[in-house]
């Protein structure tokens, strides 16, 4: 993992001290509200329904044992003994008084992390793949150029007032699991026939309430002028970008509004004439950070493990856990362990502390102290030996956190919704919850198998509903929630925008209706067929009968 | 018999900890939406909000703005189901908020299921 330098202790603890400054001259009353928001803003703190929310950056989703355990801390001194765990890889708390805030950001500094740029609009904390350094899939691990893009883009001066805000996203595996085409730039690594590794750079995908699958602009993009390409794409959005209009501000907007092809020729104009053409500073910075993300020494181990073999042969439920929450490791004798963060009926993305230290201790015990925020809001746990495995679910269980419903109908993506955020027009988790009891037969999980539900509580789409293989967006009919269904969405590497299947439904009937649209597909599967390439071979015509037939 | 009385009260937030509150008769400010004040015309809605902002100057609460309730045998009702999540704490988590500490509202925040 990286560490930091000297240079970034004291840019972290700079920006502590003046937040503390600024906390005091609003309490004071020497700052306005209207002063203090956008000041408050890029140290992640939000003013949300209840009380504020502090918004934690996790850089490309990967946390240390002693990281975890100072997020456990701050759950329980400052706010209600939890912590959600976002969509962007990140971590809110739900409860934070401003007063604490400075003590906090304290406190996430002891352990090499802070709040900033998860907010506003900047480059925002970039994300990659869960998996990254573990995937057997896997070209290279993404995250030295996600950390080389963090110091690059960290208050960059240039950056720091882009038109609205910006999110990065990289995936060094052919599979796509870092949604890298619905951001606003993706990278995605390939390796050519010369055995190089080259990035494809896909630029003006989103969600929000215009949501689009981004262009390539440049298929193979050698390493080393990452940061200038990058550069010049920023370039040509801080020119460009509209900012007399809030919602069509994002470089979605300007690739779309433009074209792609002038897009591209603008990016490549802005490329050629970039004043350091030398990418000697990043080729070093790369190479000093990549030295941190060395991997972890691995053991010499048979593929198959006899002990896992015998422990899932004796213990149906570890059998179950094995077969849906392990992912293949690149690396004999090892797995990679995703907890579910979604238990039957639970909130999704919510640990407690207590939580947080198991999850902490596990990863130091068995797990080369590693431990990753995924997109889907669960924690992975990348490099476990198979010999382990037992242990390691075990002390899950204790702990609640042993659902084996990773990516099933149980693994549901949900923003917090109108239950804490001042922006929904609508809840989120409770829908969740009433689907995920739908579905607690373990079995009827297993039978739909691979499954994306996404749920957000507004148009903002914080809950990426529409890449859900089915998507639910919650919205505001006169005061009544009711939520509108999509279906055929992906974030995957054939991303796509799901259809809105018809007209809404009442919070109390979208588990109903969900069911129902799985029930159809179960009827039209093929063999082995999963629910989104039904729905692609199909179309929305049968779930749309079944669903409004009585209508 | 029972009377409504439909009007307008003020909410906030509170600076320094950032907890929902709404605006009393005697111009302080409470955690509990029963104890707002409504004011049943507009000359009064626009008399309780400017006092609210001589307390956001004051740096006693922040973002304040009216809200449209009613007041039913002595407990408060605000009409959007945003502003009942507000007075009662998150649905999905009954044991935190106001509605566990015998603050909360006398009505659900999602009714008619």
């Amino acid at each position: 993992m990286y560490r930091y330098d000297e240079f970034d202790h004291q840019f972290v603890r700079e920006r502590t001290i003046q937040f503390r400054n600024q906390t005091e001259r609003r309490l004071s009353g020497a700052l306005t509200e209207d002063e203090f928001r956008p000041l408050r803003l890029m140290n992640g703190l939000y003013l949300q329904l209840h009380a504020y929310m502090l918004r934690v950056a996790i850089p490309y989703g990967t946390l240390s044992g002693r990281q975890m355990r100072q997020l456990a801390y701050i759950a329980e001194k400052w706010d209600k003994g939890y912590g959600h765990f976002t969509t962007r890889q990140n971590i809110q708390y739900n409860w934070v008084k401003l007063e604490d805030a400075p003590d906090i950001l304290d406190a996430l500094a002891e352990v090499e992390m802070h709040a900033i740029q998860t907010s506003g609009n900047c480059i925002r904390n970039v994300t990659t793949d869960h998996w990254a350094g573990a995937a057997a899939d896997e070209i290279a691990d993404p995250r030295p150029v996600g950390e080389l893009l963090r110091q690059w883009s960290s208050l960059h001066p240039e950056f720091s007032f882009l038109p609205r805000k910006f999110k990065i996203a990289v995936t060094g595996a052919p599979h796509d699991r870092a949604a890298v085409k619905v951001h606003d730039i993706g990278l995605r690594l390939h390796k050519n026939d010369a055995g190089e590794i080259g990035w494809e750079v896909i630029v003006g995908g989103g969600l929000g309430r215009t949501p689009m699958v981004g262009v390539t602009v440049r298929d193979f993009l050698p390493q080393h002028e990452l940061i200038g390409y990058l550069e010049a794409i920023m370039r040509v959005y801080n020119l460009y970008g509209r900012r007399d209009n809030k919602y069509k501000a994002r470089i979605k907007i300007l690739v779309h509004e433009i074209g792609a092809d002038k897009f591209k020729s603008e990016v490549e104009a802005e490329y050629a004439r970039r004043p350091h053409p030398t990418t000697e500073v990043e080729e070093r910075e790369l190479a000093r950070i990549a030295a941190y993300f060395a991997p972890p020494v691995f053991e010499k181990l048979p593929r198959w493990s006899a002990s896992f073999e015998e422990a899932k042969l004796a213990n149906p439920g570890f059998a179950r856990w094995a077969k849906n929450n392990l992912g293949p490791h690149r690396v004999d004798g090892y797995a990679i362990v995703n907890i579910s963060l979604k238990p039957e009926g639970g909130i999704p993305g919510d640990a407690t502390g207590d939580q947080m230290r198991v999850m902490a201790e596990l990863a130091e015990r068995f797990g080369n102290d590693e431990l990753r925020v995924s997109h889907a809001q669960n924690i992975v746990l990348p490099h476990v030996k198979r010999d382990d495995l037992l242990t390691v679910y075990q002390a899950l269980d204790k702990a609640d956190l042993a659902a084996a419903n990773y990516g099933l109908a149980g693994d549901i993506i949900a923003c917090p919704g109108l239950d804490y955020c001042a922006l929904a027009t609508a809840r989120s988790i409770p829908v969740a919850q009433a689907i995920s009891r739908k579905f607690a037969d373990s079995q009827k999980q297993d039978e739909i198998g691979k499954l994306k539900i996404n749920i957000s509580g507004c148009i903002n789409a914080c809950g990426h509903h529409h890449v859900g293989h089915i998507g639910i967006l919650g919205l505001d009919k006169k005061g009544e929630e009711f939520y509108q269904i999509t279906l055929g969405g992906s974030s995957a590497e054939s991303a796509s925008i799901g259809t809105i299947l018809g007209p809404g439904f009442a919070g109390h009937e979208v588990a109903d209706a969900i069911e129902t649209i799985l029930d159809t597909y179960l009827k039209h599967r093929e063999a082995g067929e999963e629910f989104l390439a039904t729905y692609r071979r199909l179309g929305p015509k049968p779930f749309k009968e079944a669903l409004y037939a009585t209508a | 018999m029972t009377t409504t009385e439909k009007g307008q009260l003020v909410t906030a937030n509170r600076l320094r900890d950032g907890i929902a509150v709404f605006l009393t008769r005697g111009g302080d400010w409470s955690e509990v939406i029963d104890e707002a004040v409504l004011a049943l015309e507009p000359q009064a809605a626009a008399a309780l909000e400017a006092r609210a902002r001589d307390d956001e100057k004051k740096t006693i609460v922040t973002g304040a703005y009216l809200v449209d309730a009613e007041r039913l045998e002595g407990r408060v009702r605000a009409a959007h189901i945003r502003e009942r999540m507000r007075a009662l704490g998150p649905t999905v988590r009954l044991d935190l908020g106001k509605q566990s500490e015998g603050k909360g509202a006398g009505f659900a925040a999602p009714e008619g299921e």
